[in-house]
């Protein structure tokens, strides 16, 4: 793989994209409109959980707020990347014009998965991050490099388990076509990221640990950031990220063994 | 000597078709207990395609035309048989056959809509491995080529069609590739449009010395650019040879229309054995079998007064709708 190339195929990825949403600048002033109502009634709605009580699984308000601020990230990750790539591929399936991918001398999960971009998830990423600088303050957390880079890696195998998930569920579109709901079972799904998996009863928690791993997404770099994680929970996640990219890979190979393009 | 720059021997392929019976019941069973059934849709095909070659692939909907371009260009894996193009496995798709090849479907397209079509050629050209001063250039000449210097700088979405097509054809040629795969290139496109881009694909291919294999049902396309044609029909390649062949092959007669120097000579040149096509006053025309042209026209002008004579083939539109029409044609 020649990486000076596919720096410059992203870079015209970048180019032609933000030039593509920018010819629609009241869609970019509403979706970020969007983003900041929503991160506002997000924090409202976790302050009613903690109005009678001081703490949810052992996580006071305080604390829960930094999985706000990580769901927040990666919710700005899905619109900025995931959300107008990875949909895209039902789209590619159903019309045919996923032969154009294919034909291209470029990986075709690289171009699939990272043609298009959506300014307006920037905002949320910014937003997300402000209010996880407000929580490391508010948390007396002290900063330091080894916790800046453990933060980082956390944070990136969040990114990667979810990317990967969803990539697989898209990927499912070249035997069943539509699998638009399926997408969107995994974003409700995410919602639940927003509050410690602590918080669940035993049988969810086993749930979202093992088949849909939500609580690796925000409760370990929340746990982290928060200074309380035990390093064979960050090794797991590791672990697991590089299990979720490597079976997601394979499967898109797989899949396309069996795509049989549309009609013309 | 030529060499084969494209080789197809036992090439087969199958697919799992789903049915449905119709109405609430069908639905319902349809939702329930998929039935499917293996469906040989290209049966066994063999062909070899030279440098430099255009070839037309004829046949109706759903004879497999476009099923063959696509094993051809690698978006589809065959179930039996081998195919070589410019010495590569298709659906391996691998770098070096995909910066040799390009497809271009007249019914879908690439270009990024909100943007002019030249953000799209520089993103391809990026996409090739091409630098910006040889993209440049190629877009330049291409441009020329297919005279849409001005539409460059338009956004796609607000380009007429046969813009489009012509924008669609240089976001593909750009890479400048050996053997083009064309899939109803002028499909919905208006007289004039279809007119150049035929011109342009004929000076491209004398330019580059490219292979061109074509799918199209507008008979203009296949007349004016391919001398060969691969005829398909059921999956099965029923003629694989010159276009003027096929052309004599299915038409055995010609059209001779006879003006007579009165309509006495020409009603009696009607009673004369004949086939008669039309007779309008002292204008007779005559259907002849090819082979008898010239002993029957001898006849004719030496028992007939005769003011003119004019012999014409058949329109070639009508051959070939015979083949696109008829469902089941041999040869």
């Amino acid at each position: 793989m020649n990486k000076n190339k596919y720096l410059a195929v992203y870079a015209k990825f970048l180019h032609t994209s933000l030039a593509s949403e920018l010819e629609y600048k009241t869609n970019i002033i509403i979706d970020a409109i969007t983003a900041m109502l929503s991160l506002v009634g997000s924090i409202f709605l976790l302050s009613i959980f903690f109005q009678n009580t001081g703490n949810i699984g052992g996580w006071n308000f305080e604390q829960a707020l930094i999985i706000q601020g990580i769901y927040t990230v990666l919710n700005g990750v899905t619109n900025t990347w995931f959300n107008p790539n990875l949909r895209e591929i039902v789209r590619h399936v159903r019309e045919g014009t996923l032969d154009f991918v294919l034909l291209k001398p470029v990986d075709s999960q690289f171009f699939i998965s990272l043609k298009k971009i959506s300014p307006s998830g920037f905002l949320e990423i910014l937003l997300g991050v402000c209010l996880m600088f407000y929580c490391i303050k508010i948390n007396q957390i002290q900063l330091s490099f080894n916790f800046l880079i453990l933060c980082l890696i956390t944070i990136t195998c969040s990114i990667c388990i979810l990317y990967s998930l969803w990539f697989f569920i898209s990927t499912t579109t070249i035997w069943f076509v539509k699998t638009w709901n399926a997408t969107e079972v995994l974003r409700s799904f995410l919602y639940i990221g927003r509050f410690p998996i602590s918080s669940f009863s035993f049988s969810l928690r086993l749930f979202f640990s093992i088949i849909i791993p939500i609580a690796f997404i925000t409760t370990i770099p929340s746990e982290v950031l928060l200074g309380f994680s035990q390093l064979w929970k960050i090794i797991l996640e590791i672990c697991i990220t590089l299990i979720f990219l490597i079976t997601s890979r394979r499967f898109w190979l797989f899949a396309l063994k069996y795509y049989s393009s549309a009609s013309s | 000597m030529v060499k084969n720059i494209i080789e197809v021997e036992g090439l087969s392929k199958s697919f799992n078709i789903a049915s449905k019976d119709p109405g609430v019941k069908g639905t319902l069973k349809h939702f329930f207990k998929r039935q499917t059934k293996r469906v040989k849709v290209i049966k066994n095909i063999n062909f070899q395609i030279k440098e430099g070659e255009i070839i037309g692939l004829l046949g109706a909907n759903g004879a497999g035309k476009t099923t063959i371009l696509k094993m051809l260009c690698g978006l589809i894996v065959p179930s039996e048989g081998s195919i070589s193009v410019s010495g590569y496995i298709p659906y391996r798709r691998t770098e070096g056959f995909l910066k040799n090849i390009t497809l271009i479907m007249g019914q879908k397209q690439q270009l990024i809509w909100d943007l002019p079509p030249i953000e799209s050629f520089y993103l391809n050209a990026s996409i090739y491995d091409i630098d910006k001063f040889e993209a440049k250039r190629r877009i330049k000449k291409l441009s020329d080529m297919l005279e849409i210097q001005d539409e460059l700088y338009i956004p796609v979405r607000k380009l007429s069609l046969g813009e489009r097509m012509k924008s669609e054809l240089l976001a593909a040629l750009i890479h400048k590739p050996k053997i083009l795969f064309l899939d109803e290139p002028t499909l919905g496109l208006d007289i004039n449009a279809q007119r150049n881009l035929r011109n342009f694909l004929k000076s491209y291919n004398s330019e580059n010395n490219s292979t061109i294999c074509l799918t199209s049902h507008y008979m203009k396309d296949i007349t004016s650019l391919c001398k060969r044609v691969i005829c398909v029909h059921n999956g099965s390649i029923s003629y694989d040879g010159k276009l003027e062949k096929l052309l004599k092959n299915l038409s055995p007669v010609k059209d001779v229309l006879i003006v007579c120097s009165s309509e006495k000579d020409a009603n009696k040149l009607e009673k004369s054995g004949f086939k008669v096509k039309s007779k309008v006053k002292n204008e007779i025309t005559l259907k002849i079998e090819n082979r008898n042209v010239s002993s029957s026209l001898r006849s004719i002008l030496n028992n007939y007064e005769i003011e003119d004579l004019f012999i014409n083939e058949p329109p070639i539109d009508e051959i070939i709708e015979k083949i696109l029409v008829k469902k089941k044609y041999t040869f």
